[in-house]
C-alpha cells in the first residue's frame, strides 16, 4: 500500500510541470446556494440602506451639524452630570421602582410561561395544541411591547397596571418558545423510560423535565430579566409608568436639562452592567441559541 | 512492517545527510511553571522523527516552538541557515512558509471547500492585497489539484470541509502544508481523534512523503506501537526534558515503560507484539 | 427550598408596594383590553383611508430599522475582529472596543433616543442613531462570541502558514463567521422595528407618532389598523429571515 503511494506522490512530482502547462482554468469559489443568498442578502441590505439615506425626513437637521452637537452633547452629559429636579436619593428610589417592574414583570411571565411551554413543546404535548400555541406566541411577539401597554392602558389606565401587564404578554410568548426549546432538547429516552412505567405525566414534568432542563430555564429568565429592565425604563417613559424611565422622559422631553439627563444615564448604566456581570456566567448555557 | 523500521535511511551523523534543524537548550516557561527544558537535538533531511510522551509532557508545547507559534523563553532553533530565536517578523513568516504544520482537530475552515483550505496554505507567499483578496495563480490552483488528487481527495474537491470525515479531513490539512513548498512538517498529535484505519492512511501518506518529497517531519502521537512502526528516529519527552532520542528498534519496553511512568500500563499492551517476536 | 419561596415572596411583594402594582386590577384589565382589540381590529372605511399614511410611515420605519442594523453591523464587524480573542491584535484596542460595545449596549434604545432628542429634535436621525447605537452595541457582542466560536482553530492553522493578518481575517475569520452574522444582522433588524415604534413615540417619527396620534385622538380603529400593519410587517420580516437562515446556515 505505501509502495503504492509513492509512486502515486512520485508521479504528481514528474507530472506537475507537464499539468502547469495544460493551462486549464480551476475554479476556486464555487457559487453555492448559500453563498448566493449571502450576497444577494448583503447587497439588498446595502441598497436599502443607501436609499434610506436619500428618502429619511431630516426635517433641515443637517447630519454633520447634528453629529457635531451630539459629540458636544455627550461631553456636557457625561462630564458634568447633575440632578437638579430630584435628589440622589430620589433617583435611587426610581431605580428601584423600574427593577421592580422588571421583576413582577419577569416572575409573572416565568411562572405562566413554564406551564404555556409544557402544553408547547412537541415531545411532551399534543401536536395540535403545541402548534395552536406557537402561533399565539409569534402572533403575540409580532406586537411590540409599548404597543402591549399602550392597548393595556385603554383599560387600566396610565401607569404600572398596564406597563406590567402588557410587559408580561410579551415576555410570556417569548419565554414560552425559549423554554418549550429547551423541553425539545431534552433526551427523549427518559422520558420514555418513564411513560412506560406508567408515571403520570405531571409526575415526568416535576420529576424529570424541570430538574434536566432547570439551568436553562434560569439562564433564559435572567436573560428576560435583563431585557425586562430595559423595557421597564423605555415604559416609564413612553408610557408614564413611573420609575427612572420616566424621570429621565421629564428631564429630556420637558426640562431640556442634558447634564441631568446625563446623570440619570449613569443610574441606568450602573444598574445595567450589574446585571449584565451577574447574567455572564448564567448565559452561557444558552448562548447564540437566541436567533 | 519491519522492513521499514530497519531501513533507517537517515543514520545520524551521516555526512552526506544534510541537516535541517537544530534545536538547542531550548526552555519555555509558563510564570513559575516550565513546559520545556533544556532541549537540545537535531533533524535531518527527509528524517521522519517522532516525538512521544505522556500528556502534558510538553509535545504540544517543543513544536510551537520550532516555529515560534509560541515564543520559547530561552534557547536557540536554527532551520535551514536561519536562526529562528533571531528573525524579524518578516523572517518569521518567511520561516513559517518554510514548515508545514497539521494538527488533531485538522483546523480547517469548516464552511469553505477542500480546494479553498488546500490553498490557504499559500496565503504565506501573499501580500496583503493579494491574500486578503485569495487571489491565486493558476498554478497554485493546479498545485493545489495536484495535491487534493495526490491524496485521494478530488472527488470531494468542492465540497464542504465539514462533510467529510476526520480521515479526509486531516488529508486536507496535509495538503494545505504541502502546497506551502515546506522543508519540514511539524505534527501535534494527527492522528489521534481518527479510528485505527484512518489513522494508518495518514501515517502512510506521511512515511512516502517524507521519504520522496524528501521534507523533514516531526510528528508527536499517543501510540507507542504507531511510533516504532514509522519512525526513522524516535524522541522521548518526560516532564518536559528529553528522555530518549535513538533508533526506534532500540527503544526497550523498560525505557517506555519509564518515558510513560504511571500511564505506562495500556501502553505495554500495544509494545507488545513486537517485543515478543 | 422553603426559605427561597419566602425569599421569593418578600421579593414579590416588595415590588409590588414600590410599583403600586395590583393583580386584581391587572387580571381585571385583561378581558377589557382584549375585548379593545377584538372590537377595534375590525377597520372601518374611515380607518381604511389612512392606509396610505400608515404605509408611507411604515417605509420609513423599517428602512430605518434596516440602515441602523446594517451600519450597525459594518462598525460592529471591526470593533469585534479587534475585541475577540483570536483576532485580537493590540491588548488596548481590544479593551477599547469591549468597552464601547460595553457602553452602548447598556443604555436602552428609549434612553438612546432621549439623549439624541438635543442633538437631532424630531427628525429622523434622532430614531437613526438609537437604533444604530443600541444595533452596534449587541451586534459587535455577538459577532464577537461568532469569531471566538469559529476562529482559534482556523487561525492558529494560518499564522503557522506564514500568512498575514489581514488575508487571515478576510480568508478564514469571515467566511467562517459570515453567515452567522448575518442572520444575526437580521435578527437585529427585527429588533429595531420593534425598538423604532417605541423610539417614534418617545421622539415623535416613523409609524410609532402615527399610530401615537390616533391613539391620543381616541381614534381606536385607525390606531388597531396600524398595529395590524406592524405586526404584519414583523410577521413576514420573520419569515423572510428564516428563509435566508435556512439558505445559509
Ligand atoms: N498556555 C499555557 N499556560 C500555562 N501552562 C501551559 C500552557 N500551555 C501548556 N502549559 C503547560 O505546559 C506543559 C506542557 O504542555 P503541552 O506542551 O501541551 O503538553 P503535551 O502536548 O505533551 O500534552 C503542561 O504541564 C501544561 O499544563
Ligand atoms: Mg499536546
Amino acid at each position: 500500500m505505501s509502495l503504492d503511494k509513492s509512486e502515486s506522490i512520485q508521479n504528481i512530482v514528474t507530472q506537475s510541470g507537464r499539468l502547469a502547462a495544460s493551462g486549464r482554468s480551476i475554479k476556486v469559489k464555487p457559487l453555492s446556494k448559500s453563498r448566493l443568498t449571502m450576497r444577494i442578502t448583503m447587497i439588498a441590505l446595502a441598497a436599502l440602506t443607501i436609499y434610506g439615506f436619500f428618502v429619511f425626513d431630516y426635517k433641515n437637521i443637517s447630519p454633520w451639524q447634528g453629529t457635531i452637537d451630539m459629540l458636544t452633547n455627550f461631553k456636557t452629559m457625561f462630564l458634568s452630570p447633575h440632578l437638579a429636579h430630584l435628589t440622589f436619593w430620589e433617583g435611587a428610589y426610581a431605580i428601584v421602582v423600574t427593577l421592580a417592574m422588571a421583576v413582577l414583570t419577569t416572575l409573572i411571565s416565568a411562572f405562566l410561561a413554564f406551564f404555556l411551554a409544557l402544553f408547547a413543546a412537541q415531545n411532551l404535548s399534543n401536536h395540535t395544541v403545541a402548534r395552536s400555541i406557537q402561533a399565539v406566541a409569534a402572533f403575540i411577539r409580532s406586537i411590540p411591547t409599548v404597543l402591549w401597554v399602550l392597548i393595556f392602558a385603554i383599560s387600566a389606565g396610565l401607569g404600572s397596571v398596564a406597563a406590567i401587564v402588557g410587559m408580561s404578554f410579551h415576555s410570556i410568548s417569548y419565554l414560552t418558545k425559549a423554554y418549550a426549546e429547551s423541553f425539545e432538547e431534552m433526551d427523549q429516552g427518559l422520558i420514555e423510560a418513564l411513560r412506560a412505567t406508567g408515571a403520570h405525566w405531571w409526575h415526568i414534568v416535576f420529576q424529570a423535565v424541570l430538574p434536566m432542563s432547570l439551568t436553562y430555564l434560569i439562564s433564559w429568565t435572567f436573560m428576560r430579566f435583563e431585557i425586562n429592565f430595559g423595557v421597564s425604563v423605555a415604559m416609564g417613559a413612553a408610557a408614564g409608568a413611573g420609575g427612572i424611565g420616566f424621570d429621565m422622559f421629564m428631564a429630556s422631553a420637558f426640562y431640556h436639562d442634558l447634564r441631568e439627563v446625563g446623570a440619570i444615564t449613569y443610574y441606568i448604566l450602573v444598574v445595567a452592567f450589574l446585571l449584565e456581570m451577574l447574567s455572564l456566567r448564567m448565559k452561557s448555557a444558552v448562548r447564540g441559541k437566541m436567533i | 512492517m519491519h522492513a521499514r523500521t530497519l531501513e533507517a535511511p537517515a543514520t545520524v551523523g551521516s555526512s552526506e545527510v544534510r541537516e535541517l534543524l537544530k534545536v538547542e537548550r531550548l526552555t519555555k516557561k509558563y510564570g513559575e511553571h516550565t513546559a520545556i527544558a533544556d532541549i537540545s537535538f537535531t533533524v535531518h533531511e527527509g528524517e521522519f522523527v517522532v516525538l512521544i510522551g505522556p500528556s502534558g509532557a510538553g509535545k504540544s508545547t517543543l513544536l510551537r516552538s520550532i516555529n515560534r507559534m509560541i515564543e520559547p523563553t530561552s534557547g536557540h532553533v536554527w532551520f535551514d541557515g536561519m536562526q529562528v530565536d533571531a528573525l524579524d517578523k518578516k523572517g518569521l513568516r518567511e520561516l513559517r512558509r518554510k514548515i508545514g504544520m497539521i494538527f488533531q482537530h485538522y483546523n480547517l475552515v469548516d464552511r469553505l471547500s477542500v480546494i479553498e483550505n488546500v490553498l490557504h496554505g499559500r496565503l504565506g507567499y501573499k501580500s496583503i492585497l493579494t491574500g486578503s483578496l485569495g487571489m491565486y495563480q493558476a498554478q497554485e490552483k493546479e498545485r493545489a489539484m495536484e495535491l487534493i488528487t495526490m491524496l485521494g481527495l478530488e472527488e470531494h474537491t468542492y465540497k464542504r470541509a465539514d462533510q467529510l470525515s476526520g480521515g479526509q479531513k486531516q488529508r486536507v490539512g496535509i495538503a494545505r502544508a504541502l502546497i506551502q513548498n515546506p522543508r519540514l512538517l511539524l505534527g501535534d498529535e494527527p492522528i489521534a481523534s481518527l479510528d485505527p484505519k484512518a489513522a494508518k492512511t495518514i501515517m502512510d501518506y506521511l512515511k512516502s512523503i517524507a521519504h520522496t518529497l524528501n521534507i523533514s517531519m516531526i510528528i508527536s502521537l499517543h501510540q507507542v506501537q504507531v511510533a516504532l512502526t514509522y519512525a526513522d528516529r524516535v524522541l522521548a519527552v518526560r516532564q518536559g526534558r528529553i528522555v530518549y532520542d535513538g533508533l526506534p528498534r532500540d527503544l526497550s519496553l523498560e525505557r517506555v515503560r519509564d518515558i510513560y511512568g504511571a500511564d505506562a500500563g495500556d501502553l505495554i499492551i500495544d509494545t507488545g507484539d513486537r517485543h515478543v517476536d | 427550598m422553603i426559605g427561597f419561596f419566602l425569599i421569593l415572596l418578600i421579593i414579590v411583594y416588595g415590588s409590588q408596594w414600590v410599583t403600586a402594582f395590583s393583580f386584581i386590577d391587572g387580571i381585571a384589565s385583561i378581558p377589557k383590553a382584549l375585548s379593545w382589540l377584538v372590537g377595534n381590529f375590525y377597520p372601518t372605511e374611515k380607518s381604511l383611508q389612512k392606509i396610505p399614511t400608515i404605509l408611507t410611515k411604515l417605509v420609513e420605519t423599517l428602512l430605518l430599522s434596516i440602515a441602523a442594523a446594517t451600519v450597525g453591523a459594518f462598525f460592529a464587524l471591526f470593533s469585534a475582529i479587534f475585541g475577540a480573542r483570536p483576532t485580537a491584535f493590540s491588548k488596548p484596542l481590544a479593551l477599547f472596543s469591549r468597552g464601547l460595545a460595553t457602553l452602548f449596549r447598556n443604555i436602552d434604545v428609549a434612553a438612546w433616543s432621549m439623549i439624541l432628542l438635543f442633538s437631532f429634535g424630531q427628525s429622523a436621525l434622532t430614531g437613526f442613531f438609537a437604533l444604530f447605537f443600541a444595533s452596534f452595541g449587541f451586534l459587535t457582542r455577538v459577532f464577537m462570541e461568532t469569531i471566538d466560536e469559529v476562529g482559534l482553530g482556523a487561525v492558529e492553522a494560518l499564522r503557522a502558514t506564514g500568512a498575514g493578518y489581514w488575508p487571515i481575517v478576510f480568508q478564514a475569520i469571515l467566511p467562517a463567521s459570515q453567515p452567522l452574522m448575518i442572520s444575526w444582522t437580521l435578527f437585529m433588524i427585527e429588533t429595531n422595528i420593534r425598538s423604532a415604534v417605541l423610539v417614534g413615540i418617545l421622539t415623535g417619527s416613523g409609524v410609532g407618532f402615527t399610530f401615537d396620534l390616533y391613539y391620543k385622538n381616541m381614534n381606536y380603529n385607525a390606531a388597531g389598523l396600524t398595529i395590524v400593519f406592524i405586526a404584519a410587517t414583523i410577521l413576514l420580516l420573520d419569515r423572510a429571515s428564516n428563509m435566508i437562515r435556512r439558505a445559509i446556515l
